[in-house]
């Protein structure tokens, strides 16, 4: 590699100095990095159960609504659901998990505390397949809250390795190797002036005692 | 306090009317990406988006991925779940980790 310094001591010094800090924000990044594989892994299993297991009770919910279409009408269903009593609302905050910033989610029915009272409709004209299906539907909604939020950690976890695995490559096969070769050509030149610089005494020295003799 | 959305056909979607999400029904992918970049805008924080539309529009999901908010979450259809959310999960893994780390690790875990 082609270096391009100055062979002084001073730069030696310099270079020696940039190159410690670069080993140490290495280890340090590379610790950063361990750890949050850590994280992440552990984050993508809990991803892919939760999302195995709101697929299922997702896709049971809307098979139940399809019933309820059947057996009641498309309109009348609409019609049971249109003013709803509920409003679902969250909060999101966010954490810092590695320095990176995820979200967190509170989620809860704005109007009421009881679950059981979320129908928007008397139960007089509508099928057992529609309350069933929304039961089942707001059931779910504590795991896709929780869902929303580990996916979106996931991912932005993801955002921050790759970041992270970048700047430690970049330390490891670019930065410390040429601060290696620079350390190491400086210290040739040094030596090979201070032996050049050895000889010409010696010569010098030779010459003035030939003189004096 | 922040508000949901789904994002879906009608038909998928109209139980969440029940528990006071906000239902925004789009026919296709091309109008679900526009009311997905209009609740984003509105101060949605969690936005469902069901399958069946969400497969057209991965751009316009994928652009709210790096933000820490909306979260933008597909959810299966009353088609029933094609595995894309898995799938879309394997690649974030993927780039993460690089390929080969992958496939080690999600044959040992299923």
């Amino acid at each position: 590699m082609q270096t391009n310094v100055s062979p002084t001591r001073m730069q030696l010094q310099k270079l020696k100095r940039r190159y410690a800090v670069a080993r140490r924000g290495h280890k340090l990044l590379k610790d950063k990095l361990d750890e949050l594989l850590k994280n992440f892994m552990e984050l993508v299993r809990r991803n892919r159960d939760l999302r195995t297991a709101v697929d299922a009770a997702l896709a049971e919910a809307f098979t139940g609504f399809t019933v309820a279409r059947a057996v009641m009408s498309s309109a009348a269903v609409e019609e049971a659901l249109m003013f709803p009593k509920e409003r679902a609302s969250v909060t999101a905050s966010s954490r810092n998990l590695m320095s990176v910033q995820v979200p967190t989610l509170k989620w809860d029915f704005e109007e009421q505390k009881d679950r059981s009272q979320i129908y928007p409709y008397g139960f007089a004209l509508t099928s057992v397949e529609l309350d069933r299906a929304i039961k089942l539907l707001s059931d779910t909604m504590p795991l896709l809250i929780e869902l929303a939020e580990v996916e979106k950690s996931v991912e932005l976890l993801a955002e921050a390795i790759e970041g992270t695995r970048r700047r430690v490559n970049a330390l490891e096969h670019i930065l410390i190797p040429q601060l290696e070769t620079d350390i190491k050509y400086i210290r040739m030149k040094l030596e090979e002036a201070e032996r050049s610089n050895l000889t010409r005494l010696m010569k010098v020295k030779d010459i003035v005692r030939a003189k004096s003799i | 306090m922040h508000k949901m959305a789904v994002i879906g056909d009608a038909s998928s979607v109209v139980g969440f009317v029940a528990l006071g999400v906000t239902v925004l029904t789009a026919k296709d992918a091309g109008e679900g990406s526009l009311l997905l970049k209009k609740a984003a805008d509105e101060g949605f924080a969690v936005i469902f988006v069901t399958e069946g539309i969400a497969l057209g529009m991965i751009d316009a999901i994928t652009s709210y991925s790096k933000k820490p908010l909306p979260i933008v979450l597909t959810i299966p259809d009353n088609e029933g779940h094609t595995g894309a959310a898995l799938e879309k999960l394997r690649r974030t893994v993927e780039k993460a980790l690089g390929a080969d780390i992958l496939f080690g690790k999600e044959g040992t875990g299923q």
